[in-house]
């Protein structure tokens, strides 16, 4: 194998980098060559991580503050892990980026601001751990993204900030918790180009409700998906029937509040923060019936290329025409359902089930569900 | 809300309609000895089928078809939970009452139902084949009763053959014996129904355990076949006019009465070669009722020329304009294929896999005989059964019994043999019968009183709900669960403002203008572009669906006729919503929506 570049496009990313791009980037990658409407970008290899901790020379220091400053699970307190997390995460602020691999991804920035044709282009700049991801384990939300980074000064500082996100106090519990090795665990970045959405949110390819692999569950709000996965905001909720394309419940939501990129005054790029929505996109539908049906469509498109349920995060873009402007920010598996069996489990024989059915006929059973 | 519906017992005649109980059998009305056991239970009407008030004879074979639904579940076949669906009139309209087997039997009816249903089940293919032999045999016998009027004086031949019998008898034999054809009939009918209906619940049941949210149109669509014989009437329609536009003949269907067109294309070659087409397939296929086929009134294709002229006419003009008038068959095979194939793959393992194909397989086995049938029982052999009957009520016109022919469905069924033994006797005695002096006052009452009874409209159920409904037939033929009875006791309290909902019975959202019908009659009115609003639909409506751009009806559930002709035609269709003719005026905007089953006024 030739030795991994420091950075590489989503296109470009061929399976054999996939361990050194941690498990978000290889899906992008993945996803954007079997042609899912992903916004572009590129993975910062784990190589820079690997190459910037050996060359800080504190990386035995980090092992001292996790390992030293917790003892067994049960005995650790949130006071302590906190503390050992900030420590732990100052070190990490401290590794610098080596210049060779910095020379390369301002190339890579640059390239993506002219394919964009926007100076400075807006980018996320998310965590990609080569924990996260697994089937076994989502490590969802235990590391940091950065929204709506611009120009490429703010790019290398962000991708540190993921770094360190390694050591959130979550993080840091979800590993020890799983029994990972702490320092076996490497961070790769995506940087992927910003979209702006209308409304953005997560999919399921089944009903987390009861497992049904028919139907494709999606919450959606106004603006960023940041409110829909971590909670901050009710979002409105919608089941379709992923063979017959029909939506079979919807729950608009009042959605008081909304993650909206807002103008910060003295910063050069606007800012993502939550705000209050007005009265009249309170109670309508954050995404429109069409909308609906094309994140489906891209949920499904995803599961059926993964061949397993999956979990989607998306965007309907404001910056790119209808029909085009629903876009795929990340897949990742369903870990819950997807480590049950469901088998309904109906009796063979045709005439005896038959009878079952008359006897006890659907309209009066109840919680069918088996797990 | 309201925990029980009005008792049977307060429902008052309609003003003018007094005394309207004697239309009726004596055991088809709710009466004081038998109030008990009717006061305590549950009556729906079933505007499905019935949906007008009955005339008395009309009404006879009301009896006889819901009798004969009960004797497969009962006595036949021992369906575990269910016995019969028991039947009243009140005002003329039809309630229907399911009966359950008492808790005590059921398991002891079990194993005679796995015998007896299995063995069905097993010679479905075979025994069907029978039945179309049978039923066929049966329409041919109904057509050759012979209802000629009593002669002056009968043959010599009846004197030299030494036959020892007349006309007479003849004539009163007959009526017998078309009374037992049509109980034959309605045997036939529920031979095989009430199973075929299991097997597809039972698939339907596996299927929602599998994937509880499944939308039911999409098992349906699964079973249901393509190529069903219901369609074949308005196929032969479209390939009429096909071959009128081809053999240059269409300039003769210009709106003329049936006479005139027949007229311009019997004085050449194409035009005489485009009616012995027309009369291949008018038998049997134009034997089709514009209605449910279950009323002597409702229009027959063969009989009212005029309605499958007209819709030719249409077609002619959509062939011209280059319309591709073809149900996409091959499109419909590819898409069923394409539903089964992705649920089936979404199952959690192979036995579950196994399990599918057995169940979808017994369904596609007896869901032929549950969508053809209705053609063959409510519209052939019923047209032939309205027509052998107005023969009957020739003879009693012209003796002077009747003023019109069609009175003669103003008698009881059992009434007749009455009647045909007074102009019996008249003509044996040589002297006069009491009918022509007694009936046509008597024919002229009952008359009135129907029509009052028309007028009225039947409340959706009597008595006392059940906490659940179960009983598999109710759901699957009239479309009434736990939901619906909950919806018509809780209307006019609460619900958004014009909103209206039903069954999702084909998928699809439009808005349009509203065209509210009550009859066939009214069917010429419908616009392009308009959305039908009717009590129901009968399938020989089929070529309308081609205007529309959606259907809202009153009763019917996913198998009714407006569903799956809707579905067959991609047009979005709520049914089932009881009081959608009630709600809404034509012309007003709606919002019709197929996939959750809501219909909103938008003005």
């Amino acid at each position: 194998m030739s030795a991994c570049p420091s950075a590489i496009p989503f296109g470009n990313l061929a399976a054999e980098y996939h361990p050194q791009v941690g498990g978000k980037c290889a899906s992008l990658g993945t996803m954007m060559q079997v042609g899912l409407p992903v916004p572009p970008g590129f993975a910062v290899t784990t190589r820079v991580f690997v190459d910037a901790k050996e060359a800080s020379g504190s990386k035995h220091r980090i092992t001292e503050i996790v390992d030293g400053g917790l003892g067994p699970l049960s005995d650790i307190t949130q006071e302590a892990l906190e503390s050992v997390a900030a420590q732990a995460r100052e070190v990490v602020m401290t590794w610098e980026i080596p210049v060779e691999h910095a020379t390369m991804i301002r190339q890579m920035y640059a390239d993506l601001c002219a394919q964009s044709g926007v100076e400075d282009v807006p980018v996320a700049v998310r965590s990609s751990s080569t924990a996260e991801d697994s089937p076994e384990a989502s490590f969802a939300g235990e590391h940091d993204t950065y929204l709506w980074v611009c120009g490429i000064d703010d790019v290398l500082e962000k991708i540190r900030c993921c770094w360190a996100s390694l050591y959130t106090g979550r993080a840091i519990m979800y590993r020890h918790e799983l029994g990972y090795d702490h320092n076996q665990v490497d961070m790769a970045v995506a940087v992927q180009k910003m979209v702006r959405p209308r409304a953005a949110g997560v999919a399921f390819t089944l009903d987390p409700t009861n497992g049904d692999r028919s139907g494709i569950c999606i919450d959606a709000a106004w603006g960023f998906g940041e409110g829909v996965v971590s909670g901050d905001v009710t979002p409105d909720n919608f089941l379709i029937d992923k063979v017959m394309w029909t939506i079979n419940r919807r729950t608009i939501s009042p959605k008081t509040h909304a993650h909206l990129l807002t103008d910060v005054e003295g910063a050069d790029c606007p800012q993502v923060s939550r705000v209050e929505l007005p009265e009249d996109q309170v109670n309508a539908p954050s995404v429109t019936d069409e909308e609906i049906i094309a994140i489906a469509r891209l949920a499904r498109a995803a599961e059926k290329h993964y061949g397993c349920p999956q979990d989607i995060e998306w965007a309907v873009d404001d910056d790119l025409p209808a029909g085009e402007d629903t876009v795929l920010l990340q897949a990742r598996p369903e870990t819950v359902w997807s480590k049950r069996h469901r088998a309904v489990g109906a009796k063979a024989d045709l005439v005896s089930s038959i009878v079952d059915t008359l006897v006890n006929p659907l309209s009066s059973r109840k919680g069918a569900e088996r797990g | 809300m309201a925990d029980r519906f009005s008792s049977p017992f307060d429902i008052e005649a309609p003003a003018g309609a007094e005394g309207w109980q004697n239309l009726y059998s004596y055991s088809a009305v709710f009466s004081e000895e038998r109030r008990d056991y009717e006061d305590g239970g549950f009556w729906f009407h079933d505007g499905v089928h019935w949906p007008e008030a009955l005339t008395p004879w009309d009404a006879g074979v009301f009896e006889v078809a819901i009798a004969s639904l009960g004797q497969y579940n009962t006595r036949h076949y021992l369906v575990p939970p269910a016995y019969g669906v028991d039947f009243r009139i009140l005002n003329g309209y039809v309630f229907l009452s399911p009966v359950p087997a008492p808790e005590a039997d059921i398991e002891g009816r079990v194993p005679h139902f796995m015998e007896r249903a299995g063995f069905y089940f097993a010679n479905w293919d075979r025994l069907y084949d029978d039945w179309l032999v049978k039923v066929r045999c049966l329409v041919q016998q109904i057509s050759e009763l012979d209802f000629s009027p009593l002669p002056q004086m009968e043959d010599l031949e009846v004197i030299t053959s030494g036959a020892g019998r007349g006309s007479g008898d003849r004539l009163l034999s007959t009526y017998h014996r078309l009374l037992d054809h049509v109980l034959t009939l309605w045997q036939y009918h529920f031979e095989f129904l009430n199973l075929g209906y299991a097997a597809y619940l039972d698939f339907f049941g596996f299927c929602k355990a599998a994937f509880p949210s499944i939308p039911d149109l999409a098992i349906a669509k699964m079973v249901a076949g393509v190529d069903v014989d219901l369609f074949k009437p308005d196929d032969h329609l479209k390939s009429l006019a096909r071959l009128a536009v081809s053999s240059g003949v269409d300039d003769r269907f210009n709106g003329a009465s049936p006479k005139e067109v027949w007229a311009a294309l019997a004085t050449d070659e194409q035009g005489q070669a485009w009616i012995a087409e027309w009369d291949k397939a008018a038998e049997p296929w134009f034997n089709f009722s514009t209605g449910s086929g279950f009323y002597h009134s409702d229009k027959i294709w063969i009989q009212n020329v005029e309605v499958p002229l007209g819709y030719i006419t249409d077609y002619i003009v959509k062939v011209k304009e280059g319309v591709d008038l073809n149900r996409p068959i091959e499109a419909l095979h590819t898409e069923r294929d394409r539903v089964v194939s992705e649920y089936r793959e979404l199952l959690a393992s192979d036995e579950d896999r196994e399990t599918f194909d057995a169940k979808l397989g017994l369904s596609r086995t007896v869901f032929p005989y549950v969508e053809n049938h209705n053609f063959y029982v409510e519209h052939w052999a019923h047209s032939v059964i309205w027509r052998k009957m107005r023969e009957l009520g020739e003879v009693l016109k012209a003796a002077g019994f009747l003023a019109e022919t069609d009175d003669v469905f103003m008698f009881r069924r059992s009434e007749l043999f009455d009647v045909l033994f007074d102009l019996y006797a008249g003509w044996s005695v040589g002297a006069p019968s009491r009918g022509p002096s007694y009936w046509p006052k008597e024919i002229e009452r009952r008359h009135a009183v129907h029509e009052m009874l028309r007028g009225w409209s039947p409340p959706p159920a009597l008595g006392i709900p059940p906490e659940v409904v179960t009983e598999p037939f109710t759901v699957m033929l009239w479309g009434i669960t736990s939901d619906s009875v909950a919806a018509w006791l809780s209307s006019g309290e609460e619900g958004e403002e014009g909103v209206l909902s039903g069954f999702a019975a084909s998928p699809g959202l439009v808005e349009g203008p509203a065209r509210v019908i009550f009859s066939a009659d009214q069917i010429s009115e419908i616009q392009d572009g308009e959305i039908l609003v009717a009590p129901l639909t009968a399938p020989s409506w089929a070529p309308i669906f081609g205007k529309i751009k959606a259907t809202v009806t009153d009763v019917g559930g996913m198998m009714s006729h407006a569903a799956i002709v809707c579905r067959e035609y991609g047009l979005p269709a709520v049914t089932g919503t009881a009081f959608g003719t009630k709600t809404i005026k034509t012309g007003q905007m709606l919002r019709v929506d197929g996939n959750t089953g809501k219909v909103t006024v938008l003005d």
